[in-house]
């Protein structure tokens, strides 16, 4: 007993972390299903509507509803991935070849540490974040752990040795480190709104949400929001500006020496990204896991409460993860020097415009 | 003279410039449709509807009293341009038929090769006694090329009776009872 309760602290954060992970993953998995389903509906077609689990699927008419919209197909999708023949072109350089996918895949599952996804209030009656790691820094955390998922892409692209993933590794990487620019300067306002001096909560994702329980950011910053939204747009390679893949004229990028279980990853890593992205969109401008704008949270008090704000978060996190397939299938892609122009002489002359604004403006209320 | 006209391009509003509207525009569009009936078909649960004069896999029919309309004289596979049809004549069973027998042949074997078949059609215009039609089957398949030839018995399979108002042979018959035997 002893022996349990000394090692309680280091098993229950392992545990956490576990439950995290499995929930993340669920929810990848049926991003790409959410991924499918709304483009074919987008596109008039049904969707995959024909893998049936044995047990569940026999069910009378729930069985063939879950069917019919596709629900067991994520199992499908990953065993065929497992299954399928591990196949290693002769020209890769292997070492590389084999640990890009999983440095793709690394650093968006890390960021989720200091994502707080929900609310609970503690017996001394202080509100405290559902995480699994509350860092004072948590934003600058995930900026940088996330932009390391850059050298998944390049890694596969060099390892591959073949022209097309090495022009979509190339591709990447520009894009990337212009659009991480204007993602960083845009929400720079952000913080120094929801962080003033004063302030208990520094640069912690808990304070933003914090800050925005009667108003949130993306209302009173849109400037920001829609910066940072493009940029995030762009962060995960998502399709305005999926540049490293762009199918027509890379054939699939960096994915095309890459087959099976590494593809699966990459897969995974993808939207992987889109989940943290709408995460953290959804945390910084459109109020984490506070009701609505002007509303007090009716969560109840207790355990309740914060299954509720975690639930409310979850939801929102859909919706934006929604909103992200379907920008997918209305806009094309852009031409690779528009997303360049786009980048720098666009968002990042707006970000640094909108950072000056907000600089006089929050020294012209210090100075009445 | 041809003349080419210029066309006036009106300069971008800012609207225009940031895209936007336009890109709110296109996302109404796409909710839109997502909220449209899919147009798929199910396909082996659900079949598209086949048109009356659809030219679908040639088939053999029966007259509404069961009999071979099919008097093998070959017409069929005489204008087959790539040559499918083969038929080998033969004699109607004379106990079975009796009044069919010794007056008209019947095919002891007809084959159509449905590797060689264009479905053009032909072998239906062309038959005096309306005994082949090319039906709304569309999709047939097989594991060997002898498979892919279609036999008598399942070409009498696919093509089933036709509801036609001939009555060929009851005509005569009636003619005969009415004594009236060389009509």
């Amino acid at each position: 007993m002893t022996l349990f309760e000394e090692w309680l602290p280091v098993i229950l954060p392992v545990i956490f972390a576990l439950v995290m992970i499995s929930v993340f993953m669920g929810m990848c998995a049926y991003a790409v299903l959410a991924e499918r389903k709304i483009c074919s509906y987008i596109q008039g077609r049904v969707g995959p509507n024909r893998t049936r689990l044995p047990l569940i699927g026999n069910v009378p008419i729930l069985g063939d509803f879950l069917t019919g919209l596709g629900l067991f197909q994520p199992a499908a999708d990953g065993l065929k991935f497992l299954f399928k023949e591990e196949i290693t072109p002769g020209h890769v350089k292997l070492g590389y070849y084999y640990l890009a996918p999983i440095i793709a895949l690394t650093p968006a599952l890390t960021t989720m540490v200091v994502l707080p996804f929900g609310r609970y209030v503690d017996a001394a009656g202080v509100v405290q974040p559902l995480a699994l790691a509350n860092l004072d820094v948590g934003f600058l955390f995930i900026l940088a752990i996330s932009s390391l998922g850059v050298y998944g892409i390049v890694l596969a692209g060099w390892a591959s040795n073949s022209k097309y993933p090495f022009l979509g590794a190339i591709r990447s990487t520009a894009q990337m480190i212009s659009y991480e620019l204007a993602l960083g300067v845009s929400i720079l306002p952000v913080f120094m709104w929801s962080a003033a001096p004063g302030s208990e909560y520094g640069m912690s994702l808990f304070g933003v949400v914090q800050s925005q329980e009667t108003l949130w950011l993306g209302i009173w910053q849109p400037l920001s929001a829609l910066i940072f939204l493009v940029a995030i747009f762009a962060e995960t390679n998502r399709l305005p500006f999926d540049m490293a893949e762009s199918e027509t004229d890379l054939v699939g990028g960096f994915h095309t020496e890459y087959g099976a279980f590494k593809f699966g990853l990459f897969f995974v890593a993808e939207y992987a990204h889109i989940i943290m992205g709408s995460a953290i969109f959804v945390l910084l401008f459109a109020g984490g896991w506070h009701f609505l704008p002007g509303l007090a949270d009716p969560w109840p008090a207790g355990v309740t409460g914060a299954v509720c704000s975690a639930l409310w978060f979850l939801a929102k996190v859909g919706f934006m993860i929604f909103f992200f397939i379907w920008i997918r299938w209305t806009l094309p892609r852009f031409r690779y020097d528009q997303v360049m122009s786009l980048g720098w002489k666009i968002l990042l002359p707006l970000a640094v415009g909108n950072l000056v604004f907000n600089t006089l403006l929050i020294a012209l209320i210090d100075a009445l | 003279m041809a003349t080419s006209k210029v066309i006036e391009r009106k300069p971008l509003t800012f609207a225009e410039k940031t895209f936007l509207p336009q890109i709110a525009t296109g996302l109404k569009t796409t909710f839109g449709n997502m909220l449209k009936k899919p147009i798929t078909l199910q396909y082996p649960e659900e079949r598209p509807v086949i048109p009356d004069n659809y030219r679908g896999v040639p088939t053999l029919v029966k007259d509404p009293n069961g009999r071979e309309k099919c008097v093998s004289c070959q017409l069929c596979e005489f204008v087959c341009p790539p040559k499918a049809i083969r038929i080998t004549p033969g004699e109607i069973d004379a106990e079975a038929e009796p009044d069919r027998a010794h007056v008209e042949k019947a095919p002891q074997e007809f084959e159509i090769n449905m590797l060689r078949c264009i479905y053009c059609g032909f072998c239906q215009e062309v038959c005096p006694e309306e005994a082949i039609y090319l039906q709304d089957v569309f999709s047939l398949s097989g594991y060997s090329r002898e498979e892919m030839i279609n036999k008598k018995d399942k070409l009498y399979e696919l093509g089933g009776t036709l509801p036609d108002q001939h009555f060929k042979w009851d005509k005569k018959k009636a003619a005969e009872l009415k004594g009236n035997p060389g009509h």
